[in-house]
């Protein structure tokens, strides 16, 4: 089983130096069936490694991860330099890697009508795939630093050549912003690694049986730069700037993978890095996290009611909804922090559905513009449909996966924060009013005569990701247990080690 | 006498090839000059065929009464000195034809520059650091305005006047230490005087003679090192010398110059003296502020060789970061130290990819302005993916060597308490992030019809393949590069 987990994460960067060489210039139209091949092998191998995960490992052990490969890549331990290979994956791991195999396929069946350059395309998203997967599924920080920064070209690629409008600003503002992020998460990771007692490690496991010391820097400070990283990523207010630009000029498929995986990497490290390995300062961090939480919802929400742009809606719609994994996190109790992972779950597949449709809009309108559409329902029922099912999931429609999440996360953090938790069930209302808002003025009114003649989803590659997507949400609303159950074994090791 | 010769070898060999090729131009008709470059990579594979069969049977020798070195360290720095001599030349085949009938020449000059390179990390003596320093620099003026246009005399006589300038500077901080320790070998295997034994005997009488001298030689050697301040002829030598010419620049003199310091300030100065940090501290600065003037101003760049020129110097500040951190640790471990030779090592793959893919580019287009790089990668393709890479590895991201580079010396830099530098050098990442990744960028840009192909000859496309090969394979497997650095530090140890 351990190699299905090597499997898994590697399969789409070997399929992309298979489609670099392998494919020629003149067929390109071979690349995008590889790269679903490549993209649904690996999904597949992720979904035998969630049926094969033990959900009740007993007691909780001394070491909570299944799957595991470890190895040497650089052994020069004598001199002061070793640099070990070490994957694995818990229940929050596990259902991580499920969502970003899934995810990808998606994103691999909406790119099928890109035109441009198509076999270079793939080759950089496949390599964005592994990237993904290898942040969720490392257990060593150095490793994990890498696969961070492996992600950065093929995005910043993705972004500023096949997307639209101001793309190569909004490429390189999101290469930045990550970066500066990551300069400061090495130094948080190279001061906790050697200030490991008793002996210094970058191993994860290792490290939650060691002591973390203040010899280089203090922990508060160590804690701080390593969720600098983590809430540009998020995105945190006020480290969101870079977002409604990226997400709104990427192309479709980009974007569902920039909210549904690249958001998550946020959340998940402040869960299996600072949460889990520096317990007693994100105790301290506790109620400052708790406050940017909810400015990032409500602060995120107004931005979204003002928005013109359809686009742009959803994106800004992502810091509002990130700010509940930020709180979940925040108040780190049990139930707070399952619903902090399950709103990643369910906001990576709910935003991902909501970019598809606005793809799927602008594809056929040309335009993004709210107050030029209007009426659309008439002419593509389908379409609206599904946009407003993801709408009202979004805004935590009961029944749907989104209201579970939220649910979760409120009534684990409303003890310990209840101002911030109130202001956040206010920036549910602002969502109800701004998802209303918007499909009243895209899909409903008057027929447009501007828009009597667009047809509506009719492509296979466009139903199949939608129908997918909504399964997934009204399944996990209807029986949350299905993603909660995995999740759940993974934050028991982490409640624990928060004494 | 004759095995001190013996030990030599390597050095004479790329010498009398540089003589043969000096002859030879004379008789050889000029469409078959090219043809001597041959001649030359002969001679570099006789150096190192005699440096393989000397390691077997004469490693560790002090030869010449202690003045040369024959260690881990020299054997370490030969190697790669004949491995971008040979690059250099094989890469430059193509470009020679700008010289007109003086190709000889060039070939000559670049083996008697190697020669120097390979003397100067070998001597463990301050006249023969300096023989070898102007024997290298020298040879570099000349090289420098090759190609004898308005561009190339003006950066040409800069590099002349600051080179003298800095020979003189060099010169005096080595008088200071005659004056000290009464010779001027650095160390003595014999159990007579030497530099590194007054120091190491010497109290705070001594004290302030010893940093006027350090400041001094770290200025002079900084003018090799191209780091800040002693910088200012870097971009125009970049720019206004043949880019094979400036490749070896970038890569062979800034190495040897880092060698030299090794020796001179890990072997002579001693780090754990009573001068000791005062020499990492005067580095650690100089990293910070070469790193950091170096990146700001690569920013508003527009010429790409310009670009590479200010990027080499903010990298010289990377590399210093290596030089602040050395400490030699009870179990004789220098990480510091084996870290600035590793980063050497990946940076000669990384720097040699970059400038070759710029020359076989130039070589198509005529320009190296930025703007005319739009589009190159559908015109040049490998060209084009050699150059990203080798960006890449500049900036130190995955999958590159450079990763493991900047890691390593963070991870030197953190040992030795110096969180603060190690946190300018991560933000000075980001500011490096936004002009090598746009400059990749451009090259990917447009849609429209890819224009003519910009296929370069064979041999340039072989020497970027092994280039960015490089970069790419210690990547994945480093640890032979990182283990041949740490025993050519292990000799100072």
């Amino acid at each position: 089983m351990n190699g299905v987990l090597v499997f898994t994460v590697f399969f789409p960067a070997v399929a992309a130096a298979v489609l670099m060489l392998a494919v020629p210039r003149d067929s390109q139209g071979q690349a995008k069936w590889l790269a679903l091949m490549a993209t649904g092998a690996s999904f597949a191998a992720s979904v035998v490694l969630v049926f094969a995960f033990d959900r009740h490992p007993g007691e909780v052990a001394a070491n909570p991860f299944q799957f595991e490969s470890q190895g040497t890549w650089i052994d020069a331990a004598s001199a002061g330099f070793d640099v070990q290979f070490h994957l694995g994956v818990d229940g929050l791991g596990v259902t991580m890697v499920l969502l970003t195999t899934f995810l990808f396929v998606i994103a691999t069946l909406i790119s099928f009508g890109v035109t441009l350059r198509p076999k270079e395309y793939f080759i950089w998203l496949l390599a964005l795939e592994t990237g993904g997967l290898g942040v969720f599924t490392s257990l060593d920080l150095l490793m994990f630093f890498f696969f961070w920064e492996v992600e950065l070209l093929p995005m910043y690629m993705l972004i500023s050549i096949w997307g639209s409008g101001r793309k190569e600003y909004s490429a390189m503002k999101f290469v930045l912003y990550t970066v500066a992020g990551s300069a400061f998460m090495l130094v948080g990771f190279l001061a906790m690694g050697f200030s490991a007692q008793p002996d210094p490690t970058f191993d994860m496991v290792a490290l939650q049986q060691s002591t973390i010391g203040d010899a280089l820097l203090p922990l508060w400070v160590i804690f701080g730069f390593i969720f600098i990283a983590f809430a540009v990523k998020l995105p945190m207010f006020p480290l969101h700037t870079w977002l409604p630009d990226a997400h709104t000029d990427a192309p479709t498929a980009v974007s569902v993978i920039l909210a549904g995986v690249l958001l998550k990497m946020g959340g998940y490290g402040m869960l299996r890095i600072l949460v889990t390995l520096l317990p007693e300062t994100a105790k301290d961090y506790g109620v400052w996290m708790a406050t940017l939480a909810a400015i990032s919802v409500i602060y995120g929400a107004v931005l979204t009611l003002r928005q013109k742009d359809l686009k742009r809606l959803v994106a800004y719609s992502s810091v509002s909804h990130m700010g509940y994994v930020l709180l979940g996190v925040a108040a780190l109790g049990h139930l707070s922090m399952s619903g902090a992972a399950l709103q990643m779950f369910t906001h990576g597949t709910i935003t991902g559905l909501l970019f598809l449709m606005v793809g799927v809009i602008y594809d056929r309108t040309h335009t993004r513009d709210i107050d030029q559409l209007g009426g659309l329902a008439h002419t593509m029922p389908l379409t609206a449909t599904v946009m407003i099912i993801a709408g009202l999931a979004s805004l935590g429609l009961p029944a749907l996966s989104g209201f579970v999440a939220e649910l979760f996360v409120f009534l684990g953090s409303f003890d310990k924060y209840t101002l911030p938790t109130i202001a956040a069930v206010i920036g549910i209302l602002l969502s109800a009013g701004y998802i209303t808002w918007m499909a009243q003025r895209v899909f409903f009114g008057p027929r447009h005569e501007r828009w009597a003649h667009v047809p509506d989803a009719d492509q296979w590659w466009e139903r199949v990701p939608m129908a997918a997507l909504v399964l997934v949400i009204v399944a996990v609303g209807v029986r949350p247990s299905l993603v909660v159950d995995v999740l759940d074994s993974g934050m028991l090791n982490i409640v624990q080690r928060l004494g | 006498m004759l095995q001190d010769l013996d030990r030599l070898g390597p050095v004479l060999a790329v010498l009398v090839a540089a003589g043969l090729i000096v002859l030879a131009d004379l008789v050889v008709p000029r469409r078959r000059e090219k043809w001597l470059a041959g001649v030359a990579l002969l001679g570099l594979a006789a150096s190192a065929a005699w440096m393989v069969q000397l390691i077997a049977r004469d490693r560790q020798a002090s030869y010449f009464s202690d003045s040369m070195a024959l260690d881990d360290f020299t054997i370490f720095f030969t190697f790669l000195f004949i491995g971008v001599a040979g690059a250099v030349l094989l890469a430059s085949l193509e470009y020679v034809e700008r010289f007109g009938s003086h190709k000889g020449e060039f070939f000559a000059l670049v083996l008697v520059a190697t020669a120097g390179m390979m003397l100067l990390a070998g001597s463990r003596d301050l006249v023969a650091i300096f023989v070898a320093l102007e024997l290298t620099s020298i040879t570099q003026f000349i090289l420098a305005g090759f190609l004898r246009d308005d561009r190339g005399s003006e950066a040409a006589i800069k590099y002349l006047l600051l080179g003298a300038i800095s020979s003189a500077v060099v010169l005096y901080g080595m008088a200071f230490l005659f004056g000290i320790a009464g010779t001027t070998r650095l160390v003595a295997t014999d159990g007579g005087a030497s530099i590194a034994g007054a120091i190491a005997a010497g109290d705070s009488g001594i004290r302030s003679a010893l940093l006027v001298s350090m400041v001094f030689l770290a200025a002079g050697f900084g003018f090799k090192m191209s780091i800040v301040p002693f910088q200012m002829w870097t971009p125009d030598v970049y720019q206004g010398s043949p880019t094979p010419v400036a490749a070896l620049l970038s890569v062979g003199s800034k190495a040897a110059a880092f060698a030299v310091v090794l020796r001179v300030f890990f072997e002579g100065f001693g780090a754990d003296t009573f001068v000791g940090e005062d020499w990492k501290m005067m580095f650690a600065v100089l990293a910070a502020v070469s790193m950091t003037v170096g990146n700001v101003m690569a920013l508003r760049q527009t010429n790409v060789r310009r670009l590479l020129g200010y990027s080499s110097i903010a990298q010289a500040g990377n590399f210093l970061v290596g030089l602040a951190a050395i400490s030699s640790t009870s179990d004789g471990t220098a990480l510091g130290a084996s870290g600035v030779v590793f980063f050497i090592a990946t940076y000669a793959f990384t720097n040699l990819g970059a400038f070759f893919a710029v020359m076989a580019i130039g070589n198509r287009t005529g320009s190296d302005e930025i703007e005319d790089y739009a589009g190159i990668a559908r015109r040049s393709p490998l060209a084009a993916l050699v150059l990203t890479i080798c960006l890449l590895s500049l900036t130190g991201l995955p999958p590159t060597a450079g990763f493991w580079a900047k890691m390593y010396i963070f991870n030197a830099g953190m040992r030795a308490d110096l969180v603060w530098l190690v946190m300018i050098a991560v933000l000075n990442t980001v500011v490096s992030a936004f002009y090598y990744l746009g400059l990749a960028r451009q090259m990917y840009r447009g849609d429209g019809e890819p224009g003519e192909d910009l296929r370069p000859a064979l041999t340039t496309q072989a020497v970027l393949v092994a280039a960015a090969a490089g970069v790419c394979v210690f990547f994945v497997y480093p640890i032979p590069l990182i283990e041949a650095a740490q025993r050519a530090v292990h000799a100072f140890a």
